[in-house]
């Protein structure tokens, strides 16, 4: 609970920090001398996506980056691959740019005659971004954990788990037992375990690599990206609608013993619930993951707020206990994406009882 | 639209395609090397540990059947003993009996063939006497008589009517 009221809380100051480039659109602040450490940069920089892989900032102000391969489509260009290393530090490449300011920033653009960003030309984007690295890292990670647990029962066949089994198994369990079974009973849930231990586990590896901050591929914000939230959201809307039975399909457009009148309200509202609940799922699990990364870089950047290093230790201390608490929220967050994923799907199949 | 003007919060499409991409080969590749094989083997053995159990019980309850079908089988088996025994015990009275019957009878038979043997040997006895005092008489008689009364078959037969009067059983 208190975890919860904490994530909301700094839901609220990511949406604050939102809010400071519009303020700035509508009445430019003075400028802030070069020194000046500017936090919701830094935080926004830290858990935004990007072309390239930041690793340390030289005295001089050069970046040391991994930069990753740039893969652009237009119709006019057609398919251009290229390292983003040509679009380091707002270089033009082949017509490209990188904004570099506002709310776009980090986006590719297509530059005019003049090499100014056109706004309205933007190509479409197939970048293997930090996101996708770290997403593919958590993805390669999870194949060989479990296809070498798979490879273990082969070799332990009927016997007790020992091993990676230990570890794994009770949570394996743990999602048949009391989240599948409980949800979508006994005669369906069979069907639905693969998709429920696929999202389940998938989450789980980004949100803790998301919560280890060095080397790369640790340290993306990846469950905080509202594409990935938004693909595992779609994902159980479809396999919820195609689960959904006839029933299920009556109490949205003939909701049994309400009035007819009703209906002209009922139906939008039961279409518009069809929607809201992946909805809920997406912003839920990319709120609360992004908000972690925001309080922990928060906690840091209050070293360079003071610039002072006799506050390191308090927020050195604080950033540990944080860590603790997101570690909670990574299994938690993904145990909620699941559990709610298999209602939802549950809801989907209702027994004829009328 | 604040939101979908962001680049934080507006998802690109480029991520969508690898987060689709990434998500459903991890699905499928995990589907069928992972989830199925593991799920599998963990149900084989559930179902394992469930038979075990099952046949685990059903053997104590085998045994238990086991112990009281005993019981059953040696109280029937006394019963039965008791039975056979009785049954003996009654044949034998039986048999002593019948052979007690049998030998009063046999006794009996002789003690009447062996009246019957006196009575027939009084008979015969009596005859001989009768012949004999007959005899007699006539001796005597003919003495008395001397040779008037030849020993003639009218003689005899009137000897044998008196004699048949007298009864000597009476006297």
């Amino acid at each position: 609970m208190k975890n919860r009221i904490l994530t909301r809380l700094f839901y609220i100051f990511l949406l604050a920090a939102f809010s400071i480039p519009l303020s700035a659109q509508e009445e430019p602040v003075p400028k802030k001398d070069s020194t000046a450490f500017d936090a919701s940069t830094f935080i926004l920089d830290h858990i935004a996506d990007s072309h390239e892989w930041h690793l340390l900032t030289k005295k001089n102000g050069e970046g040391v980056a991994i930069y990753l391969p740039v893969i652009l489509y237009s119709r006019e260009k057609g398919l251009d691959i290229f390292s983003s290393k040509k679009l380091a530090d707002g270089k033009i490449f082949k017509g490209y740019k990188v904004q570099e300011e506002g709310d776009l920033k980090g986006k590719i653009f297509m530059t005019n005659e003049a090499g100014e960003i056109d706004e309205k030309n933007k190509p479409l984007d197939f970048s293997v971004t930090k996101t996708v690295v770290g997403m593919l890292a958590a993805a390669l990670i999870g194949l060989w954990l479990f296809i070498s647990l798979s490879r273990s029962y082969k070799k332990t066949g009927i016997s007790y788990p020992r091993g990676i089994q230990s570890f794994l198994e009770p949570v394996i369990m743990f999602i048949r037992d009391d989240i599948a079974i409980p949800n979508m009973g006994e005669h369906h849930y069979e069907k639905y375990m693969p998709y429920l231990l696929s999202v389940f586990f998938f989450i789980l590896i980004n949100n803790v690599m998301g919560l280890i901050p060095f080397p790369p591929p640790f340290g993306a914000n990846v469950t905080g990206n509202i594409a990935l939230t938004f693909v595992l959201a779609a994902c159980t809307f479809f396999v919820t609608q195609f689960s959904g039975n006839k029933t299920y399909w009556k109490h949205i457009f003939f909701p049994p013993g309400v009035p007819i009148w009703l209906l002209i309200i009922m139906i939008p509202v039961e279409i518009i619930g069809l929607f809201s609940k992946p909805f809920a799922l997406m912003i839920r699990l990319f709120a609360n993951i992004t908000a972690g990364h925001i309080i922990v870089l928060s906690l840091i950047c209050l070293i360079f707020i003071f610039n002072s290093l006799s506050i390191a230790p308090v927020s050195i201390f604080f950033v540990i206990f944080m860590d603790c608490l997101e570690l909670l929220v990574a299994f938690l967050q993904a145990y909620i994406f699941t559990l709610l994923s298999s209602l939802f799907i549950g809801m989907a199949m209702p027994e004829e009882h009328h | 639209m604040i939101l979908l003007a962001n680049s934080l919060t507006s998802p690109g499409i480029g991520l969508v395609f690898w987060s689709i991409l990434i998500f459903g080969l991890f699905f499928f590749l995990l589907t069928k090397f992972a989830w199925k094989p593991i799920l599998s083997a963990v149900k084989a053995r559930d179902e394992m540990i469930k038979g075990s159990l099952a046949s685990a019980e059903k053997a104590r309850e085998d045994m238990l059947k086991l112990l009281s079908d005993n019981e059953a089988i040696l109280k029937k088996a006394r019963e039965e003993r008791e039975v056979i025994l009785k049954e003996a015990r009654d044949v034998r009275d039986k048999l002593i009996g019948e052979a007690k019957g049998k030998a009063t009878e046999e006794a009996e038979k002789i003690v009447e063939r062996a009246k019957a043997g006196i009575e027939h040997e009084k008979a015969k006895a009596l005859s001989e006497i009768h012949e004999q005092v007959a005899s007699l008489s006539i001796d005597i008689a003919s003495k008395i008589l001397g040779e008037k009364l030849s020993k003639s078959n009218e003689q005899t037969k009137l000897i044998d009517k008196y004699l048949k009067d007298i009864d000597l059983n009476k006297n």
